[in-house]
């Protein structure tokens, strides 16, 4: 008993199905699109719903870079781009301006993405409302209804509390000016990259069976009051150790022997492209 | 010189799966699969039910794979099964028809037809054999044909004939209302998204897919207390039930065009729970109201407790999480509840070093530059 299995891991008409769901996602930007999630050969929670975008997807002439917390190198990352490659053949890539497809968790690429390229980002939890809200049957009421009172009552009890906005990655933003729609958990730095982003955007949960999507040149707006403006993380005075980047997302890292914190560029495609121009014009300066 | 970054997930992921096949053939043996699956019955029935898969063969190879892990096997078949084109629907496949090999009534001494006991292990001993770890292939085949020789002198068992179902019987008694059959196609909830409140068939799938462990627990909830019922076992049938599907060619709904394509072995409960009904001038009376329970294998305690679970939701009182829809259908799910527990094992740098961002601002003082002793205590902190 020795099978084989198809192009891109599902049968065609499971391709088609989640094809058909993806149409109906762009056409409604922010709305989230109940489909027959698949089980797939990795965990729910490990990003079986941009994987299933990936493969409902790929054909043989893209390119696909896979990106978790910032890195082309983290295992998971690694690991589903293994198989995609391995169900699929085609080339895969750590450069973010040659990927047709990029499949990533938790973070909008750095380098500025462009018309034709497709991001596929991982959600866990793609409903913005199930914070004050555990019913599945009443947050589909309030989308339907654009009731978003709760979230705003939401932001204005976290600023009562705590005296700012303490959504962490996952900042609400509105779509278009109809639903509101959690941004995946991209740090609140990415958001304002969603706002009339040039390439597709497509959000994926496995778990909880949604798919939605933001279209190219679609408005994004990260919810806030104006005496409370939106604010993303700030590492204001701080660049990168090894390519000395500004204005990028940092990682936070310590040093085991100075017990000093210092900061380098979480999207690490980003940061190596950067250290290779620096020693390709150092060297060409040199000569 | 070029910057070269450390190519580190790759490499780890080739080593880390060196080492788990390592653990699985560090004993120095091989398990056959042939010997999982005439071993291990109850746990392949387990792992057919969860993955809603029917393949002894795929589930005992899944098993060898998963070492035996049944949340990690079903994970397998689950995804194989993902792959599968949806060719056929079968036809209503019908219980009464059932191949019986085992029959009990816990409502009924006399139910027609008779108690077959059939294969069980509720009435043995949990006492270890010890022999069992010198048993050897010979011994096991001559104990069979001992066996098989004693049951040729035996009248063929009542289960060949087709057996009367309980409720039948209650309701000729008048004690049970017959209700209509409801012949709707049913939701596939592998094909659409469950929606709420949950349609009878998109419950009993997610119910006759929940893992074991998961429904059992909701039930056993139910009987001690939340949302209370006191169910009996109405009827309780282990057999085989032949599946047939309509010529893709012929006629649709033909039944004497349709193929046989096999038979698939379950588990059927039928629980008897009393409950009030209101009558005319608001008068009451009791009548029993039932809960179906039906799975893959032999999965009697599985079967029983999707029954109970199966009656409670459609009480439907919201306020109780054994009869909240969502409550009970979004969480029983192998799959689902392993995987997202898992996942939180991947790293969360991006969202913590966003949640440390907020936590900073909020205490309006500490900054990343302190020594990295007070920075232990700050990340504890946050972690909380």
């Amino acid at each position: 008993m020795h099978i084989n299995y198809n192009f891109a891991f599902f049968d065609e008409g499971s391709k088609r199905e989640i094809r058909r769901a993806t149409l109906k996602a762009i056409a409604i930007p922010g709305y989230q699109v109940p489909f027959a999630s698949r089980e797939m050969p990795i965990g729910r929670g490990w990003g079986t719903g941009g994987l299933q975008l990936t493969l409902s997807l790929v054909g043989r002439e893209d390119v696909v870079k896979v990106i978790d917390q910032g890195s082309d190198e983290s295992v998971n990352a690694v690991s589903i781009k293994k198989l995609v490659q391995y169900t699929t053949g085609i080339e895969t890539t750590d450069e973010t301006a040659e990927a047709t497809l990029i499949q990533s968790r938790h973070r909008v690429p750095e380098a500025p993405l462009r018309e034709g390229q497709i991001l596929v980002l991982q959600v866990p939890t793609p409903e913005p409302l199930r914070m004050y809200e555990p019913s599945e049957a009443e947050t589909k009421k309030l989308h339907a209804e654009k009731e978003y009172s709760g979230a705003w009552l939401m932001l204005f009890e976290q600023i009562m509390n705590y005296g700012s906005m303490t959504t962490g990655a996952d900042h609400p933003v509105l779509v278009h000016d109809r639903y509101v729609m959690a941004p995946s958990p991209i740090p609140k730095f990415d958001n304002p990259k969603l706002d009339a982003s040039e390439a597709l955007i497509l959000l994926g949960a496995g778990r909880e069976k949604k798919i939605y999507a933001v279209p190219p040149y679609t408005q994004i707006v990260s919810l806030d009051f104006e005496d409370h403006p939106f604010e993303p993380e700030s590492f204001q005075g701080r660049s990168c150790r090894l390519c000395g980047a500004t204005g990028v997302f940092l990682d936070e890292l310590y040093d085991d022997i100075g017990g000093i914190a210092y900061f380098q560029c979480n999207d690490t495609s980003y940061c190596l492209d950067r250290m290779n121009r620096q020693t390709r014009d150092e060297g060409v300066g040199s000569r | 010189m070029g910057y070269v970054a450390v190519k580190g997930g790759t490499l780890a992921i080739e080593e880390s799966l060196k080492r788990i096949k390592y653990e699985r053939l560090k004993g120095g043996t091989v398990l056959d699969v042939r010997r999982i699956e005439g071993g291990m019955r109850a746990l392949v029935d387990q792992v057919m039910s969860e993955s809603s898969l029917y393949s002894e063969t795929l589930a005992a190879l899944a098993l060898k794979q998963a070492e035996g892990s049944p949340e990690e096997a079903v994970f397998l078949l689950r995804a194989y099964r993902s792959t599968l084109p949806r060719k056929h629907y079968s036809r209503v496949a019908k219980t009464s028809e059932m191949r019986v090999e085992r029959r009990i009534s816990a409502s009924f001494k006399d139910i027609p037809g008779g108690q077959i006991l059939g294969a069980t292990v509720d009435y043995s001993h949990r006492l270890l054999d010890f022999d069992l770890m010198d048993e050897t292939d010979e011994e096991a085949a001559e104990w069979v044909r001992g066996f098989q020789e004693e049951l040729k002198d035996q009248p063929p068992a009542a289960g060949e004939a087709e057996l009367m179902k309980v409720v039948d019987y209650l309701i000729r008694q008048g004690l049970m209302v017959r209700r209509e059959d409801d012949d709707t196609e049913p939701d596939d909830v592998t094909r659409r998204s469950v929606t709420f409140p949950a349609s009878r068939s998109q419950k009993l799938q997610i119910l006759t897919r929940g893992q074991t462990g998961a429904v059992t627990s909701l039930a056993y909830a139910v009987i001690r207390g939340y949302g209370v019922s006191h169910p009996t076992v109405g009827e309780l049938r282990v057999g085989h039930m032949p599946v047939s599907i309509d010529d893709p060619l012929g006629m649709e709904g033909d039944e004497d065009d349709s193929y046989y394509i096999g038979e698939i072995k379950v588990t059927e409960a039928e629980m008897l729970m009393s409950a009030s009904a209101s009558k005319e001038q608001g008068r009451k009376e009791l009548a029993f109201e039932i809960g179906y329970g039906l799975c893959y294998g032999q999965n009697e305690t599985k079967a029983i407790a999707m029954g109970i679970l199966d009656h409670s939701l459609e009480q439907g009182d919201g306020s109780l999480p054994t009869q909240n829809h969502e409550f009970v259908l979004f969480h029983i799910d192998s799959v689902e509840s392993t995987g997202f527990m898992s996942h939180l094992k991947l790293p969360h740098y991006v969202t913590f070093q966003s949640k440390m961002n907020d936590v900073r601002k909020t205490k309006g003082t500490v900054k990343p530059e302190e020594t990295a002793a007070e920075k232990t205590g700050e990340v504890q902190e946050a972690c909380t």
